[in-house]
């Protein structure tokens, strides 16, 4: 996520609220609460075999719905979620505004081309990063050269980025 | 002790748990579910160089998805181990198919015969492993988000970006699928 809370909302979304400011909001400490709901999403992602490389050959090969139904399902609940959440004006534990921030599409190169470089990979892992660290846990320790491999992807993308098209 | 369950959980319990990081963490402290970000912070905090990409206080932005991180591997733990991983049979479409490419052993969670550290030592493996571990660093950076940023938080904010990046990854997955890992494995 490029910290670019303040840039301008690419379309319309009536309710947003403004940026947080410093006077409401208290430092952010749900130290705890990230590790839960990060231990939750891990346990989920192996439970219903979104760990596993074969269920993404299912998916590419279009060969069965568990995948899209999770994809599907997950989005759906974020989805209407988001939109309570707008809706009743919620605010944050520390007391900000809940804001999402805009992803700038410029070009919009940037996602094409490194959509398709992440697909490539996702594929051929089996893994998405968060799965990738469940893989790990869940006993694939070879998994681990992946991870660190990505690891210098991004190291990689950080060093060509001024002269990437985005 | 009984036997741990590995029944695979459904799609419809799944998914909905899954979407409900979202509101959660955004009412945890206002942090939009996305895990990529974590490679990103994971760099800031180790070899940023002089690297403006890695010039940022990612103790104040990037803390909390790291300790996310740390959650998944335990949750990957918990899953795997503690409650016994899943060994739902997969599709028989799709058994014949990774036969027909020389992958027999479908048990655990990636195939044995061509990820697996025995395998690091053959060029598929290397290939499989490095390059596409790589490649899962270098696209996800590059597009600004990965599976859980775009296709979940992204697409839940009607984000055009979002339905262009994941549009590309599933393009990305299929051209995988259907020509490179038959091109290599063949």
């Amino acid at each position: 996520m490029p910290p670019s809370i303040s840039s301008a909302r690419a379309h319309a979304m009536d309710t947003v609220p403004p940026p947080a400011t410093s006077a409401v909001a208290r430092p952010d400490r749900a130290w705890l609460v990230y590790l839960l709901l990060g231990i939750a999403f891990g346990t989920v992602l192996t439970k219903a075999g979104v760990v596993s490389w074969f269920r993404m050959q299912e998916m590419f090969r279009f060969q069965s719905f568990h995948m899209y139904g999770i994809i599907g399902s997950a989005l759906a609940v974020a989805m209407a979620s988001l939109a309570l959440i707008r809706r009743s004006q919620l605010h944050a534990a520390n007391g900000a505004p809940i804001v999402v921030p805009p992803k700038k599409f410029g070009h919009g190169i940037r996602f094409v081309v490194g959509g398709v470089l992440f697909g490539i990979g996702w594929a051929m892992t089996g893994a998405c990063p968060g799965p990738l660290v469940a893989q790990i846990g869940a006993g694939a320790t070879v998994m681990v050269v992946a991870f660190l491999s990505a690891l210098a992807g991004t190291w990689v993308y950080g060093l060509l980025q001024p002269r990437l098209p985005h | 002790m009984p036997e741990p369950s590995t029944r695979l959980w459904p799609w419809y319990v799944a998914g909905p748990l899954i979407g409900l990081m979202v509101p959660l963490l955004l009412l945890a402290g206002n942090r939009l579910f996305g895990v990529s970000s974590c490679l990103r912070h994971a760099c800031a905090a180790t070899l940023p160089g002089s690297i403006p990409h890695f010039r940022y206080d990612w103790r104040a932005t990037g803390l909390w998805n790291l300790i996310f991180l740390a959650g998944i591997f335990l949750g990957g733990i918990v899953g795997g181990r503690l409650l016994g991983g899943p060994t739902a049979p997969l599709a028989p479409a799709t058994q014949a198919d990774l036969a027909a490419l020389g992958i027999h052993d479908l048990t655990g969670i990636v195939p044995q015969e061509i990820l697996s550290w025995s395998a690091l030592g053959t060029a598929t493996g290397a290939f499989l492993l490095i390059g596409g571990g790589f490649l899962v660093g270098f696209g996800s950076a590059y597009a600004g988000g990965c599976t859980s940023g775009h296709a979940i938080s992204g697409l839940a904010d009607r984000q055009l970006a979002s339905l262009v990046a994941v549009m590309s990854f599933f393009a990305g997955g299929l051209l995988a699928t259907h020509w490179l890992l038959p091109a290599i494995l063949r």
